[in-house]
Parts: structure tokens; C-alpha cells; sequence
């Protein structure tokens, strides 16, 4: 069977969303992959909200679409992407959000019955990277993780100190959020705010002092990590994500890292986050199973992780992913996407917006 | 006056045992700028804490050390005690 060059594949990226303080990995990655050498293929953006710029940038995507909430269900999801896939023929699907992972996951023989690939981890590696069981599982490997409770009632913060806790400490959401508390007041609001935006439980950590430490890179499944690129923050958000960071090479955070993708013989791409603290110990934070939203570094320095996806999927060989260049800073900045009032209505209207629009 | 040197001597000397890889690592430019390419701080320093630094790098002799920079640098001994301890105290916070 004639396989397909990865630069002429319709590709459908998801993660358009961009707001300036946690843009979604969508739009990096679709610049990744824009910017592969002879590209001819298709990029169809899909995200979740009207104003998702990267349904709109036609830089950057060829359509956009909208994709049901995760709440309508995962057969609303599997209808509407048959939908795109009748009109766009898509040939491989890059989910780029937590949120989503799972749903891909139940419905990848569907999709895969489409006739669209995705590289996916398995639903054991992803449950076992859950904020919930990532601490025991990582421990069993040697991998620390700070010293975390789970939480389901806020009077734990009145007198946690008695219990061996102390001030400051960090309040997280079982799947997303997380806030520094210096006190049970700072805590006890933590706990309120998180839990009614992400649900109960609610985990405790101890605060580790230090460096936070990122790595990205592609699982291959069999235990080999491909790729990596570190990178340290050097400027964040409000909501601390990064708005500018620098390639670094940290054979501690390599080390962890290999370890982990070894445990879970992970496969497709992730995000490691890590905090160095001041004796040089590595303590896991969370893995994302996905880009993360500054991946154009890596592509920027030789190692385009997307286009490395779409080459294991087509089972071609990994073109040359370099040893990245340590000391390559990114400076994110916010930019206005001009959209017509016609494919405004058509993306308010009818979900899509397609060259035609 | 010898005891008062020895014990000025004694925080570079613990500074280049606990630090001395760490400096090794660094990417000094001649025009000051110094990154570390394992946690990723920059920083800049002037043209004698360069100097300083690129004989850190090289050996951990303390009196060498400062001989090289009393002889290339138009400084006294005793404010160049109290610069290398300050210039190494500040160091230690970027090679975490």
C-alpha cells in the first residue's frame, strides 16, 4: 500500500484556544507543522469555543471547526468528527488538551475505523498519570514527588500543622488548578474556589523551594523517549504558565524523565514538569499527555516533535530530531487574529469555517 | 594580620569546592553575559567579575587566583577579599 509523505496528510489539530494567560498547544503545534519542509498538506483546526483564534488563522489552518463540550458525550464527539472527516478527509488527529485525551482514548477504534490515526498513550499509562495515583505509582519507580493528603473537608487546614504540615503549602485541583496557601485562611479560600470549579477531592502538597523544570518530548510505546527538549520557565502568567523560557540541558530532569517514559512505556507525546529543589533533588509535578503549549521551541531548535508523530504513525523513519541548542529563549506574545463577519457567523452558526467561508 | 587573611581566604575555598563543577559549566561572553545552560539563569558581571570568573573555571588555587587578578586589575588586597566574597555570595544564587 502506497504511503503518503507526512508534508501532503490532512491533519486535524485541536487546542485552537489562545487566551493570552493558558493558551492551549494547538496553534504551536499546527506552526510546527506549517512550517515542515514542502508542506502541501492540510491543517483543520478544532476547538471548543467560537473564539478559539486558531479556527480563524488562516496561517495557520486551512478550516476550522467546532467539537462538542466533553459533557455532550462521546458519541456527539465520534458524529462530528464523521462530519469533518466527510468533508475535510482527515488523515491523522493531534489532541492537544487533558480534557479530551480520554474520550480519544474510548473512541480510537472508531476514529481509527474513519480512517484517521492518532498516537495515543493507553488508558492504564493515562489513568497512572492521574494527579490522584501519580504519587504512588512514581514512588514504586524511584521518582519523588512532593509529599502529598487528599483532602475533602477544609477544617484539615485549621490544624494541619499539628500533623506535621506547614505553611506554605499547595492546594491543587484534582485535575486542574492549584494555588500557594500561607496560611489556613489563604487554604481554606483555595479549597472553596478549586473545589467548585473542579469538583472534590481536593490535594494538599508540600511546597518544594526551587526550579521548575520542563521537558517535552514522543514516547514510542516501547519504553524509548524521543526528542526531548528542556526548557525553563523565565517569565510566567498569572495562572503560571510560561510566557517566556529558555532551552536548558538538565541530565537530572533527562534522567527522571527516561525513567518515567521507561515505567509507563509511554506512547505519544508529553510534557514532563518537574521542581528542582535547592540540594539538586527532582521532585514530578504532573506529566501532560500531550505538546505542551511552547512545543514551537522544539521545532525551533531541530526537533519538530509533530512531525516526528506523524512519521511513527506512518510508519516512516524519524527524520533527524537534533540535539536541541542549549540557551534558545522564547518570548510569547498576544496577537489579533482578524476574522470577517462571514466566518464569524458561519463559526456562530454552523460550527465551521472553511476556505469557501 | 595572618589569621584575618586566612579566615578571609576560607569562604572563596568553600565556595570553589562546593561550586567548582557548577562554574565549569557556565557560558561566559567577553562582553559579560553568563548563562547556565543546565537551569537556565543568565546574568551579567563587569569586566574583573568575568576575569574572576573565567579563573574559577580554570583552577580552584585560590592564591592564584587572586594573584592573577591583583596583578591585571587595579585594586587592593583587602577590597579584593571583600569583592570576591560578595561576587561569590551572589553567585551561589544563580547556581542552584
Amino acid at each position: 500500500m502506497l504511503v503518503r509523505e507526512v508534508n501532503q496528510l490532512s491533519i486535524a489539530v485541536t487546542g485552537m484556544n489562545a487566551r493570552a494567560d493558558n493558551p492551549g498547544p494547538g496553534m504551536a503545534v499546527a506552526r510546527c507543522l506549517r512550517e515542515m519542509a514542502n508542506f502541501q498538506g492540510k491543517i483543520i483546526g478544532l476547538g471548543y469555543d467560537v473564539l478559539d483564534p486558531g479556527l480563524f488563522q488562516t496561517e495557520l489552518t486551512d478550516a476550522g471547526y467546532l467539537l462538542p463540550y466533553p459533557s455532550a458525550g462521546e458519541q456527539e464527539l465520534l458524529a462530528r468528527l464523521q462530519y469533518i472527516q466527510e468533508k475535510e478527509g482527515i488523515d491523522i488527529l493531534i489532541p492537544c488538551l487533558d480534557a479530551e485525551i480520554l474520550s480519544m482514548i474510548h473512541l480510537q477504534d472508531e476514529i481509527a475505523a474513519l480512517g484517521i490515526k492518532m498516537l495515543l498513550p493507553t488508558k492504564d499509562q493515562l489513568q497512572l498519570r492521574n494527579k490522584d495515583r501519580l504519587h504512588e505509582f512514581v514512588n514504586e519507580i524511584g521518582v519523588k514527588t512532593p509529599e502529598q493528603t487528599v483532602v475533602t473537608n477544609s477544617r484539615f487546614f485549621n490544624d494541619c500543622t499539628k500533623k506535621g504540615w506547614s505553611y506554605p503549602l499547595v492546594v491543587k485541583g484534582q485535575f486542574y488548578d492549584a494555588g500557594i496557601a500561607y496560611n489556613p485562611e489563604q487554604a481554606i479560600a483555595l479549597f472553596h474556589k478549586i473545589a467548585a470549579v473542579w469538583g472534590m477531592p481536593i490535594l494538599v502538597q508540600k511546597l518544594i523551594e526551587g526550579d521548575e523544570v520542563n521537558l517535552t518530548g514522543l514516547g514510542d510505546g516501547e519504553g524509548n523517549l524521543l526528542g526531548t527538549v528542556m526548557m525553563r520557565k523565565r517569565a510566567i502568567t498569572d495562572k503560571g504558565k510560561a510566557w517566556a523560557g529558555i532551552t536548558v540541558h538538565d541530565g537530572g530532569l533527562l534522567k527522571e524523565a527516561e525513567k518515567l517514559v521507561q515505567a509507563l512505556k509511554w506512547r505519544g507525546p508529553l510534557e514532563v514538569e518537574m521542581m528542582r529543589d535547592n540540594q539538586g533533588d527532582y521532585y514530578l509535578i504532573e506529566i501532560n499527555p500531550r505538546f505542551p503549549a511552547w512545543i514551537y521551541l522544539a521545532k525551533a531548535n531541530g526537533s519538530n516533535l509533530p512531525r516526528a508523530l506523524l512519521e511513527m504513525l506512518q510508519q516512516q523513519p524519524l527524520s533527524e530530531l537534533e540535539t536541541p541548542k542549549v540557551g534558545t529563549l522564547f518570548i510569547r506574545y498576544a496577537q489579533d487574529v482578524i476574522v470577517s463577519l462571514a466566518d464569524f457567523e458561519a463559526m456562530t452558526m454552523t460550527g465551521e469555517r472553511t476556505k469557501q467561508d | 594580620m595572618n589569621a584575618n587573611k586566612k579566615t578571609a581566604e576560607k569562604p572563596l575555598d568553600n565556595f570553589l569546592s562546593l561550586y567548582g563543577d557548577s562554574l565549569k559549566r557556565l557560558a561566559l561572553n567577553d562582553s559579560g553575559f553568563v548563562f547556565d545552560p543546565m537551569n537556565g539563569h543568565s546574568f551579567t558581571v563587569n569586566p574583573s567579575g568575568l576575569e574572576l570568573l573565567k579563573l574559577m573555571q580554570k583552577q580552584k588555587d585560590v592564591e592564584l587566583i587572586k594573584h592573577q587578578i591583583l596583578r591585571d586589575f587595579d585594586v587592593s588586597t583587602e577590597m579584593l577579599e571583600r569583592d570576591v566574597v560578595e561576587f561569590s555570595e551572589q553567585l551561589k544564587r544563580y547556581l542552584k
